[in-house]
């Protein structure tokens, strides 16, 4: 690809971004959210059609019109959010648009003996008769890998495939890899994970504001190099966390049950404490008991059992604003669905939550004066590109979490309930709310660490525990656990070597 | 902070723009079917402006139909700010229209103020009442407002007709209340015009409602449940209450379009008297795009396609039919801006399903 430009009304997507990749290697395009990798990955796709440039497959130039046009020249996708048919089999989603017909009916049994070979062949083990519904995460990627096999694809692109996988999956995607490029194919993977890159890849394209940034052998770089092609600056990637003696319990979970509109138990009798000066990560794969976990600290949900203490004391009042009476700030995990309201101006989503308040309001009555002066801090403090007036929505992902962070830790909290503060953030953003997270440790508050990110977890948290059908399975200082283990306690599973000696298992 | 106000007054212009523009072309629409029905486009058009701006009286006829729709309007956009479809102004209307006659009626001599004060309260009071009903039932068993709004509407109608049927009738063939005494009647802000104080109400209840959605804390409460309801309850704001709320005072606000009716033009509650007030306030409310300084020039054209029409029919002698089709018309142009919104968040939807079909 040379020279290709995209864009989409005044935002530059890709900006003359010149792409080489080699047959038979594993090439990995590296970038912040918002670089550009996914746009240019679509480009090459066909989903989108460049507004500049040209692309070369085989040193042929070409012109694609849709995926139809990729899949011919050979180039097939597996995206970020797959996209299987739930209800269907695994064999009827794979033949879909290419099924093999007899007598004007598809020939089923054929459909099965084709999936078996190719899966067969580049051991990737899936039930042509399972439903989709019934597979896990990992296995479902297996079968869009599959798809874009059985299309005869030779250059296979992956969408940051191992953002949805426990670490035992990203190991097995990591062979699977590993067998493709010994069979000829030709891989690029997407990310925004340095540890990945380094990993998996033989050579390294970095996107930074839809340009390219760099191309280089991943043997003869380091992450550190890598960050800072990403970032345009030194970034620091170690996250330090000097010891510290924690103080007294300020938050306390005895026994809290929660049950989803349908009765079913979704938090079975959890029981944690975070004292003052520590952070307690949880780990789970999503789905565990995460998001109930949240909600009930954060008293959007009620409880059907249990207690939930801030500073000793449990809430007067109901809801959300009993919490933050006591000294809660909670980093929701889903900014856009309740971090925001992406309409409204900055000034309004820096003092929500806080916009019945003083200094913010008098009887009722918004103040501007204050309002500004305290949204201006927040931007300052936490380097957000905007204006006070601008819809919190014109702001970029990393700029919008920014902002719910800042507004949340700006009043001195006790407890920090922190759901995935780093989710789809880029590394310059990650670095500054790590940054933070850790100074209000210093400062004394509990954190709840909640995260899908096992690194940002291992890296920032005192203690660890593992959520898995809404029971914590293990909880124990954070040196105990290895990354593996964690993995298979996450799945369920207790560690051969049972390492984390000494965890409390409950 | 000149340049973060900028373009928001820019966006406002243009909307403006857009909005003239559809007026223009729904003009033209007519035109085009006024010719084909074989009648004279000219004579139709001047007869049209004539009746609406021509003159101070045809002005005042204007102002005189956009004065209940100001009320319903901003009873809409008002709701509509807080995420909820108040579809039930017309009933609400209606409900306050009575409560205001009767109060009216039940007062007599007392002095002006206090008499027009009680029965507008009132009439606020029944709005309120009869908005709080669905509002109340959505929030505690999430009973959709559409609905419950609409049946209310048939309620309020006929409950009113049967009221003044059985307990409220005057003599004589027709279904109305006595008159109200002249105590309890709003004065004329220009004399034989028939155009009274209740503009200036409609007016200073617009700036109200501006300004609490812009300034105060219970209105960002609202705009919160508007953009997004979730973010709301993050923020600790008390969901089922503030939707019980929005409804009731949006019914208040709606019923004032009644209670200003009966005290100003009609001077009893007479059954079935709105020629849809209720409805054509959904309409100013979209064409107002919710604003309520927006809901000024809506109403204002609605008004004037009201007085304008009647004098087509008067003097280029256009069955009421074919004027009727014109009001359809510009109402379908200039509520589009806001369909081509919804339709083109549809369209993204699909071209993102088209896009994963691609992909098979």
């Amino acid at each position: 690809m040379r020279g290709v430009h995209k864009r989409f009304g005044p935002v530059v997507a890709n900006d003359g971004v010149d792409l080489a990749v080699a047959p038979g290697e594993i090439h990995c395009l590296l970038g912040e959210n918002g670089a550009g990798k996914s746009t240019l990955m679509k480009i090459l796709y066909g989903l989108y059609q460049p507004d500049g440039g040209e692309i070369r497959v085989r040193g042929r130039q070409v012109r694609m019109r849709g995926p139809r046009d990729a899949m011919a020249l050979g180039i097939g996708m597996v995206h970020q959010h797959f996209m299987l048919v739930d209800r269907m089999t695994v064999a009827e989603n794979l033949i879909a648009g290419i099924e093999p017909v007899r007598h004007g009916l598809i020939d089923l049994a054929r459909a099965r003996e084709q999936v078996r070979a190719i899966a067969d062949r580049y051991g990737l083990r899936v039930d042509p008769d399972a439903r989709v519904h019934d597979l896990s995460v990992g296995e479902q990627q297996r079968v869009e890998i599959l798809k874009a096999l059985m299309r005869n694809a030779d250059v296979l692109i992956l969408d940051e495939p191992t953002a949805v996988l426990t670490p035992q999956e990203v190991d097995e995607l990591f062979h699977v890899m590993q067998q493709l490029k010994a069979d000829g194919k030709t891989l690029i993977f997407i990310t925004h994970k340095l540890r990945e890159t380094m990993a998996f890849s033989d050579r390294v394209t970095v996107l930074r504001a839809g340009r390219n940034a760099g191309t280089v052998q991943t043997a003869a770089t380091n992450p550190q190099e890598l960050a800072e092609m990403m970032v345009g600056r030194h970034v620091s990637l170690r996250v330090s966390r000097p010891p510290q003696t924690p103080g007294d319990v300020l938050l306390e979970l005895e026994g809290v049950s929660v049950t989803d509109g349908r009765g079913h138990a979704r938090l079975r009798g959890v029981s944690l404490t975070v004292r003052s000066g520590e952070i307690l990560g949880i780990a789970g794969v999503e789905g565990n008991g995460q998001l109930e976990l949240e909600e009930a600290v954060a008293g959007l949900r009620p409880l059907a059992g249990g207690k939930v203490r801030i500073g000793g004391q449990e809430p007067l009042r109901a809801g959300p604003q009993g919490r933050r009476d006591l000294g809660l700030a909670h980093i929701p995990s889903d900014r856009l669905r309740r971090g925001l309201a992406a309409p409204l101006r900055l000034t309004r989503n820096g003092i929500l939550g806080r916009h019945w308040r003083a200094p913010f309001a008098l009887r009722g009555v918004l103040r501007e004066p204050p309002i500004r002066s305290h949204v201006s801090q927040l931007l300052e403090r936490f380097q957000i590109r905007g204006r006070l007036e601008a819809p919190a929505g014109t702001l970029s992902g990393g700029n919008q979490q920014k902002l719910v962070v800042a507004r949340e830790l700006a009043h001195g909290p006790k407890v920090i309930l922190a759901c995935q503060p780093t989710r789809g953030v880029d590394v310059g953003a990650i670095e500054q709310i790590h940054a933070q997270l850790l100074k209000m440790r210093s400062a004394g508050a509990a954190i709840l660490l909640i995260s899908a990110d096992l690194d940002e977890l291992m890296a920032l948290s005192d203690r660890l525990a593992v959520l898995y059908e809404g029971r914590i399975l293990v909880e124990g200082p954070a040196e105990r656990f290895t990354k593996p283990e964690l993995g298979l306690w996450m799945a369920g599973q207790r560690p051969a070597a049972a390492g984390a000696e000494g965890a409390r298992n409950v | 902070m000149s340049d973060g106000k900028a373009p928001a007054a820019w966006a406002w212009l243009r909307e403006l723009l857009v909005s003239l523009g559809a007026v223009a072309l729904a003009l033209l629409v007519g035109a085009g079917l006024l010719a084909l029905a074989g009648y004279n486009v000219a004579d139709a058009y001047v007869s049209l402006y004539q009746g609406s701006f021509g003159n101070i009286y045809s002005l005042a006829d204007t102002l005189l139909n956009a004065i209940p729709l100001l009320f319903t309007g901003l009873a809409v956009a008002f709701a509509f700010r807080g995420g909820l479809f108040n579809i039930g102004t017309e009933g609400q209307l209606y409900v306050a229209a009575l409560a205001t006659a009767l109060v009216a009626l039940a007062l007599p001599g007392w002095p002006s103020v206090l008499v027009i004060t009680a029965a507008l309260l009132a009439g606020a009071a029944a709005g309120a009442a009869w908005g709080f009903v669905p509002g109340f039932l959505k929030a505690r068993t999430g009973a959709h407002e559409v609905i419950t709004t609409i049946m209310l509407n048939y309620v309020a109608i006929l409950l009113t007709t049967h009221l003044v049927k059985t307990q409220f009738k005057a003599p004589g063939p027709v279904d109305q209340t006595a008159l109200i005494p002249a105590a309890a009647r709003l004065p004329e802000l220009i004399a034989t015009t028939r155009l009274t104080w209740a503009i200036v109400i409609a007016i200073a209840l617009i700036a109200l409602v501006d300004w609490v959605l812009r300034r105060s804390a219970w209105g960002m409460d609202v705009e919160l449940l508007g953009q997004n309801p979730e973010a709301a309850a993050y923020a600790g704001v008390p969901v089922q209450a503030r939707v019980a709320m929005i409804m009731a005072v949006s019914g208040a606000i709606a019923g004032l379009a009644g209670s200003t009716l009966v005290l100003g033009v009609l001077h009893r509650f007479i059954t079935n008297f709105s020629p849809g007030y209720g409805f054509t306030g959904i309409a100013v409310a979209l064409v107002a795009r919710t604003r309520p300084w927006g809901i000024v020039p809506a109403a204002v054209l609605f008004g004037a396609l009201q007085a304008g029409g009647l004098s087509m029919q008067l003097f280029a002698r256009i069955p009421s039919d074919l004027m009727t089709v014109v009001q359809g018309l510009v109402i379908l142009f200039v509520a589009a801006p806001g369909l081509v919104t919804l339709f083109r968040r549809r369209a993204g939807k699909t071209g993102m399903a088209l896009e994963r079909e691609g992909t098979r």
